[in-house]
């Protein structure tokens, strides 16, 4: 198809990494258009909202581009399939991965259909992963920039999505991402890129969730039983997370090793290593495959847990229900309930699930929650 | 792939008339003088502004005394709304207005609100109309001001002007009206519908942005808002913007001469546009009492297709349109003006265009683009699954 008949919507959020999207399938010779998404109301008690400047720096990177440039309203679509699954995990005392989730609904439902609507042959973001047309199987790769790898969130694609589907930037490193954007002198070239949840950002996350879910303060105790102080709320805490438990006295710090729903405890234990944070298997739920379904009802790869996290040689044995167990080949610290795990083929991603249970010696470990 | 682009959005802004262009260049070459100068340069520069204060002055059957210049249709509104209801304080601290002005009335509003007036806001009806009756209503000892937009910029919807007028002659309440939409097509004249305030803007009309003017009546004290010089007899401080008042002068003449073919003209498209759109099956509505609608502008309804995707599939097929009031992290709130006709609930505030026909359209471009506005309407709906 020749470039310039192929219409490509740019999902641009105002910051340096989809400008330069944009602008790369400019100079390809696409058919461009970027498009803003607003998922989140976030206008303060002055009326200002950041989603306005990001909007306005959208539209000065489109004018440098000379491409059109349009807003479409996804806040309903956002609360009823990103937040409310986010206040719910919450709820829960499982830890959720908002991220893994807006891709899926929003990113690569909504706003595609939406793109489609607008005649487009493709959407392209400026996530770090590459698509690959491997003899009419579309893969999704790891991009090239191994500490960017975006991967992990996108583990909720198919592969008829990701016939759709743009990402230019997989095939470069983040830190050629900002040289083109200075050269190109773009109005986004030098801007901070986004930290944290995108409904919440640079806001403190204690505050933002405690508008929304009532804080249940608790104690904080050792498995054993022994109290060690109080907690703020469950919905607080991560497995192991060392930072604000405020546990003084001698020996090595204190870490998060799970939670008990129903007294309201938080359990701790000392030690990064701490025996209690180690498991050797995870039960898994939601299993999406983006190509086809293994055949084999067992088979060995390597796994993420979480975000930039080394991949972890497992053993995978499918069940039913969307469901697979993964045995881990070495043991592995802090798996948390709620995170993703992704599966790899190399630099294939093959796909991943939602954490559900956490298992070690055969034992569902019952204090992770 | 080149399209030909058809704009249809001429209740946002309008072309500058090459006549108005043509006269505006002289005066930006050779008239630089300030016309509050006592020589030759300021009285040439005056000379012009006298002069088409004179032209504003007739068009509404005012007295030049009356017009006073301004940056264009906000400041205007703002000017009659704040700086009358300053200025009557003692009088009173109630005033009268509508839930379908446009945001310089609006905001004027909620920031009297903050200094204490209290502002009664008249409901309009599915049909976009206000009633008299709620008007009569509303009027206390107290009410100072009532201003009710001519016509409204969304819906096109004419509101009974003459009728509140009368209504007013034995108020003490002064009458504004925001004729911005209104100027450049309906025959107006202050007197005989006793409208005491009226707000115009030039770029409506084919004349350049950047100016307006507020009619007030002689025997309505209004305070300036402006600090300085002592500018258009005190009522707005700061060096006049001759040259364009020198283009605005131009496109009232020309609107002056051109008012009733235009009307009719615009008639004959707004009837052909829907009637393509029933000849190709489109599912439509109108918001607004038809019969009560100005010609230039149609708001519709295409149930079952949102607002965003549809700006933005006419804008990729050339056409130019808008909707309600784009949200400032560029999506498409309700309009306030449907959401005023409907409630919040209804679908309709998430499903109307508005199109506004002007000096460049001819039966052959509507017609085309109502073809592609069909196009895009079958295919959206083809695609549903």
């Amino acid at each position: 198809m020749n470039n310039k008949n192929t219409r490509v919507v740019v999902g641009m959020s105002g910051g340096v990494d989809s400008s330069v999207t944009a602008l790369l399938l400019k100079e390809q010779g696409y058919d461009v258009i970027g498009i803003f998404m607003k998922n989140w109301d976030d206008t303060d008690e002055f009326g200002v909202c950041t989603a306005t400047e990001d909007y306005d720096d959208v539209i000065r990177v489109c004018n440098q581009l000379d491409i059109p440039y349009y807003a479409v309203n996804f806040e309903k679509e956002y609360w009823d399939k990103v937040f409310t699954y986010f206040l719910d995990e919450y709820k829960a005392g499982r830890t959720p991965n908002p991220d893994v989730m807006c891709n899926k609904e929003i990113k690569f439902k909504a706003f595609l259909d939406h793109a489609l609507s607008l005649g487009a042959d493709y959407v392209a973001t400026g996530h770090y992963a590459r698509v690959r047309n491997n003899n009419g199987t579309v893969e999704m790769l790891r991009g090239v920039d191994s500490s960017k790898d975006q991967t992990y969130f996108l583990n909720q694609l198919t592969e008829d999505v990701l016939k759709k589907v743009m990402f230019p930037l997989g095939a470069i490193e983040k830190k050629e991402v900002r040289e083109i954007a200075i050269k190109h002198e773009l109005a986004t070239a030098t801007k901070k890129d986004s930290t944290g949840i995108c409904f919440i950002g640079e806001r403190n996350f204690k505050e933002f969730l405690s508008e929304y879910l009532p804080a249940q303060p608790g104690e904080m105790q050792t498995l054993s039983g022994e109290v060690k102080g109080k907690h703020d709320g469950l919905m607080y805490y991560t497995i192991g997370q060392r930072q604000g438990l405020g546990i003084g006295g001698p020996g090595e710090p204190w870490f998060v090793v799970g939670k008990n729903l129903d007294d309201n405890i938080l359990y701790v234990e000392q030690g990064y290593h701490n025996e209690y944070l180690y498991s050797d298997a995870l039960l898994a739920t939601d299993i999406n495959w983006i190509n086809q379904r293994p055949k084999q009802q067992e088979f060995t790869c390597t796994a993420k847990f979480r975000y930039r996290q080394k991949d972890n040689p497992v053993t995978v044995i499918m069940k039913d229900n969307n469901q697979v167990y993964v045995q881990f080949h070495e043991r592995a610290r802090a798996i948390t309930p709620g995170q993703a795990v992704v599966f790899y083929d190399g630099e294939v991603c093959l796909g991943g699930g939602t954490i559900d249970q956490v298992i070690k010696e055969n034992k569902v470990l019952p204090y992770v929650g | 792939m080149i399209v030909e682009t058809i704009y249809l959005d001429h209740a946002a802004t309008t072309p500058l008339h090459k006549e108005v262009l043509d006269v505006m260049i002289p005066v930006a070459e050779e008239v630089f003088g300030n016309p509050s100068s006592i020589h030759s340069y300021g009285r040439k520069a005056r000379q012009i502004l006298d002069e088409a204060r004179r032209t504003m002055a007739r068009s509404i059957s005012a007295d030049e005394k009356e017009i006073y210049f301004t940056s264009g249709g906000t400041e205007a509104d703002n000017m009659a709304f704040i700086g009358t209801a300053l200025e009557n304080r003692k009088k009173g601290n109630h005033i009268i207005t509508t839930n379908q002005e446009h945001h310089a009335i609006y905001r004027s509003a909620e920031y009297l609100e903050q200094l204490g007036f209290d502002v009664t806001y008249l409901p309009i009806y599915e049909n976009g109309l206000i009633s008299l009756d709620d008007l009569k209503e509303a009027l206390t000892e107290k009410t100072i001001l009532v201003s009710v937009m001519y016509v409204n910029n969304e819906t096109g919807v004419i509101q009974p002007i003459p009728e509140i007028g009368e209504m007013l002659q034995e108020h003490q309440a002064f009458f504004h009206t925001d004729a911005v939409q209104a100027y450049g097509l309906l025959d107006i004249n202050v007197k005989e519908m006793h409208i005491d305030l009226l707000s115009t803007s030039a770029h409506k009309i084919n004349g350049p942005k950047g100016i307006g003017f507020l009619y007030a009546s002689e025997h309505v004290p209004v305070s300036s808002l402006t600090f300085g010089g002592e500018q258009e007899r005190k009522r707005r401080a700061g060096t006049e913007n001759v040259v364009n008042v020198k283009g605005f002068q131009k496109a009232v003449e020309i609107m002056n001469e051109t008012r009733k073919e235009n009307r009719e003209k615009y008639t004959i498209l707004k009837e052909q546009f829907l009637e393509i759109l029933k000849e190709k099956n489109v599912d439509f509505d109108t918001n607004g009492d038809p019969s009560r609608t100005i010609s230039s502008i149609v708001n519709i309804s295409f149930p079952g297709i949102n607002v965003e995707t549809m700006l933005t599939n006419l804008d990729l097929s050339g056409i130019a349109a808008s909707s309600g009031s784009a949200c400032t992290a560029g999506t498409v709130d309700p309009s306030h003006v449907l959401v005023a006709m409907y409630g919040k609930n209804d679908e309709r505030i998430n499903q109307s265009i508005r199109f506004s026909f002007g000096l460049n359209n001819t039966v052959e471009n509507i017609r085309e683009a109502a073809i592609r506005i069909a196009q895009i309407i079958h295919r959206l709906k083809g695609k549903r699954r």
